[in-house]
């Protein structure tokens, strides 16, 4: 028995909603990274399935890509939050507002 | 079988990933994090991309979550104090924008889907191997892959002088 392709994209599906709705309803920028991991974990998860049933490798060439970007983006992003951080003492986005105004 | 643990773990995966958004203490969201990303491993390998899998778990539950643990080991975190602010939802837009993302997101993969089911299927060929990735990854997408080492290397020099106190 195989998984049909459309219950691994609802699947995917669920798991970016539940990025988007941290993304939104989350004030920890450290939380509010990581929910920005969980979507992309979701695209790659689509990414996978699509490409087990096309038959096809390029999917998951994509999701190599991805990932090689994923590892830059957190490295940059964290050293971002960590002077913010040793500037504002805060790592809350609502209080880190420098660019209103 | 196979389709049984692949819900089994999907379940764990979307529980972990809930918990990762809705739990106060960074320090659990993180490790919840790692669990969720070892799910997601082990439905990249029952969709038999197995080195896609070995990767989820090196550089997603290994390096990067790693990096982040150490950043809120660092910056000591405290947990969110339940105060009533704590949901950061007080513009109307920002939900409009989160429905307009997940919507593009699902009209997306449904039009692939689509177009999926109406093209004839690929042969049932072994493809998730270290071996055929690889040759695509060295005949087809060569130049993206250098240019994904230039990237590497500029978020690396990038990383470093973002978070040194004194250039």
């Amino acid at each position: 028995m195989v998984v049909p392709l459309y219950h691994v994209l609802a699947f995917a599906g669920l798991l970016f909603t539940i990025g988007v709705l941290g993304v939104l309803f989350r004030r920890s920028a450290i939380i509010v990274f990581m929910s920005v991991e969980i979507m992309l974990n979701a695209v790659n998860l689509a990414f996978i399935a699509f490409s087990r049933y096309h038959g096809d490798v390029n999917g998951q060439v994509f999701v190599f890509f991805i990932m090689t970007l994923a590892a830059a983006e957190v490295a940059v992003g964290l050293a971002i939050i960590i002077s913010l951080y040793r500037n504002l003492r805060t790592s809350d986005i609502s209080e880190i507002r420098l660019m209103k105004h | 079988m196979t389709a049984i643990l692949f819900y089994i773990f999907a379940t764990f995966l979307l529980a972990a990933s809930l918990f990762v958004v809705l739990n106060r203490n960074p320090i659990y969201s993180v490790v919840a994090l790692v669990f969720a990303f070892m799910n997601l491993a082990a439905m990249y390998f029952l969709l038999e991309a197995y080195f896609i899998g070995i990767l989820q778990v090196l550089v997603y539950a290994g390096a990067i979550m790693v990096l982040f643990l150490f950043v809120v080991m660092l910056l000591n975190v405290q947990p969110d104090q339940p105060r009533p602010g704590l949901i950061h939802f007080d513009r109307w837009w920002y939900g409009l924008m989160g429905l307009i993302f997940v919507g593009l997101f699902l009209v997306l993969i449904g039009e692939g889907a689509r177009l999926l089911l109406t093209s004839p299927a690929g042969e049932a060929v072994q493809i998730g191997g270290v071996d055929s990735v690889g040759e695509a990854l060295f005949t087809h997408f060569l130049l993206p892959f250098e240019i994904a080492s230039l990237l590497l290397t500029v978020a690396l020099v990038g990383t470093v002088f973002l978070a040194k106190r004194r250039v």
